[in-house]
């Protein structure tokens, strides 16, 4: 059998399928089909300093291959995750990624330091959630911005760190170097693309933010080109997500250069993704008599002009 | 088992009205578990997003749920063009249904178009304590007057053009009854003049909302709806809080 564990930054993952921030909460509600240990991590609903209601319904639209939301953040506050959510989720046996969002470089350091004195094993630092005016996207669209926010955060942060960065740019590769240059240990990518839908009756975007990031199936070529140009960029991890849904989209996102996956809307189509995922990955691994998971990061070989 | 995947198996189909379907399935543990006004989510091929549909009758002894639903797009009228003996993916059962409370008491249910399915099983343990009150278009899209009548509660019908029943709304029909609790699906403008009337006579009610959805589960916090509880107003989800609320913890918006 091949062997499924990933070593990011330090942090030992019992295989490379993590749950994506924000299509998974807090895990109770997957937790009931099967134990979460059966996943590598979880990166937990994005949260902020204080408690956000977030955006008013319609949040969800669906599109050709995927779908569009607009949640806005909607979260119980970093207190309330500390002492209601994380006792519970320390005890599920698996990695748990915090992932958090702010308004100010001031929310984010805040933030970092208390979750540094808890048991999460990794923060992710979402500033590329694109359905909030604040906190988050206007950090992640610029070389200058993340690397001010990473560098702000690095110093108050004693976990390992991780950068998710949005697809929303023109040059992602620049935006990871920014990240690792500022001490990111990970980059976690993509999240989300912008985007729109009307209905053609009311005139009106169906969603109430006007637009929303877009997931699914839909976003897989985007994401493997991004991670594939990260991967020749920087040196530390990516952790690839971004339509993945089937084991042969795992596969093809290692190739790229991811060293483990996220898997979000996949949970909505078939909450068992995930295991049929590891299933698939394990089959393949051992079909193709490859001893690690970890062989493939990277292994894709590209065409030579 | 809160809740699970299956595929089940589609034991009997019927087209009800021209775009009505009614299926029933084979559930096993999911049927052993389903309440009255809980849902399910139905997996479409191809689709991202599964589809939520409300349980309309729940068969313990033979393990079978019952969807009666409406052709709205791709995905239900795929799920429409299933045939027996062909099976389904479903998560199921999902939500919290109505509670029914002390079921001697005086029930009337409120439905409105294809609002009126998932107060089927509810008002079945209401028997001839209940009062259905269904509205349609017209009178070819009456659906289900005689399942109500089976469970033996009394149906009233009112249609929009007058072609069967009462000719006006629905909800004119509760001005001449006297009831000591209310249970209610439909549209938006139906459900909130049902709440009002339910506050005006200081009885309670319950309603089943829906919303754009994804998960299903209450993880992905797509389908939020304006909830208030102690003074306090927040976006609470169909999903996992609902799709059935108490009336008075329901914001309607304008």
């Amino acid at each position: 059998m091949a062997d499924l564990q990933v070593n990011i930054a330090g942090v030992a993952f019992q295989n490379p399928i993590i749950a994506a921030s924000g299509t998974f909460g807090f895990g109770r509600e997957y937790g009931e089909f099967y134990p979460l240990s059966t996943l590598g991590g979880i990166s937990c609903k994005g949260i902020t300093l204080a408690p956000r209601p977030g955006n008013p319904p319609p949040r969800i639209a669906e599109t050709p291959g995927g779908m569009l939301n607009a949640v806005g953040l909607q979260n119980p506050g970093v207190e309330h995750f500390i002492k209601n959510d994380l006792p519970w989720l320390k005890q599920q046996g698996t990695v748990i990624i915090a992932n958090i969002a702010g308004n100010t470089p001031e929310d984010y350091c805040q933030m970092a330091e208390r979750l540094s004195d808890t048991d999460v094993d990794m923060i992710e630092l979402n500033i590329s959630c694109p359905n909030v005016k604040q906190g988050g996207v206007q950090f992640g669209t610029s070389c200058s911005g993340v690397e001010g926010i990473t560098a702000a955060v690095r110093r108050h942060c004693k976990k390992p760190l991780m950068v998710k960065l949005s697809p929303n740019v023109s040059d992602i590769a620049e935006i990871a170097a920014a990240a690792e240059s500022a001490g990111a240990n990970v980059i976690s990518m993509i999240n989300t693309l912008t985007g729109m839908r009307i209905d053609i009756n009311t005139r009106r975007p169906i969603i109430r933010n006007n637009t929303g990031g877009l997931s699914g199936p839909a976003l897989l070529p985007v994401a493997i080109r991004m991670v594939s140009q990260v991967y020749q960029r920087v040196k530390i991890p990516i952790i690839g997500m971004g339509g993945i849904s089937k084991w042969q989209d795992a596969v093809e996102m290692l190739l790229a250069g991811a060293s483990a996956l996220q898997i979000g809307t996949a949970f909505f189509t078939d909450p068992y993704a995930p295991v049929k995922i590891l299933d698939g990955l394990q089959e393949y691994l051992d079909k193709n008599h490859i001893a690690s998971v970890t062989e493939l990061t990277g292994e894709m070989i590209p065409w030579q002009p | 088992m809160k809740y699970d995947v299956m595929l089940c198996k589609i034991i009997a189909k019927k087209q009800l009205t021209a775009d009505i379907f009614d299926l029933t399935v084979e559930a096993g543990e999911l049927a052993k578990a389903a309440q009255p006004g809980q849902f399910a989510h139905l997996y479409v091929p191809g689709k991202t997003l599964r589809r939520p549909i409300s349980i309309c009758e729940i068969n313990r002894a033979k393990e079978t749920l019952r969807f009666v639903f409406q052709i709205r797009g791709e995905g239900t009228a795929w799920i429409a063009g299933a045939c027996p003996g062909e099976t389904l993916d479903i998560l199921a059962p999902l939500g919290n249904g109505y509670s029914l409370g002390n079921t001697r008491q005086k029930a009337v249910f409120v439905g409105g178009g294809i609002g009126v399915p998932p107060l089927l099983e509810a008002a079945k343990h209401f028997g001839q304590n209940a009062t259905v009150l269904t509205g349609f278009r017209n009178e070819e899209s009456v659906i289900l007057k005689e399942d109500f009548e089976k469970n033996g509660n009394r149906v009233l019908v009112a249609t929009d053009d007058g072609s069967f029943g009462y000719h006006g709304l629905v909800t004119d029909l509760l001005n001449d009854l006297k009831f000591d609790v209310l249970f209610a699906c439909g549209p938006s403008p139906m459900l909130k003049s049902v709440c009002k009337i339910a506050a005006a006579r200081g009885v309670p009610c319950q309603i089943s909302l829906e919303e754009r959805m994804a998960c299903g589960v209450g993880a992905c916090l797509g389908c939020a709806c304006r909830l208030k509880k102690d003074g306090r107003e927040f976006y609470g989800h169909v999903c996992k809080d609902g799709p059935v609320f108490d009336s008075e913890t329901v914001v309607w918006e304008g």
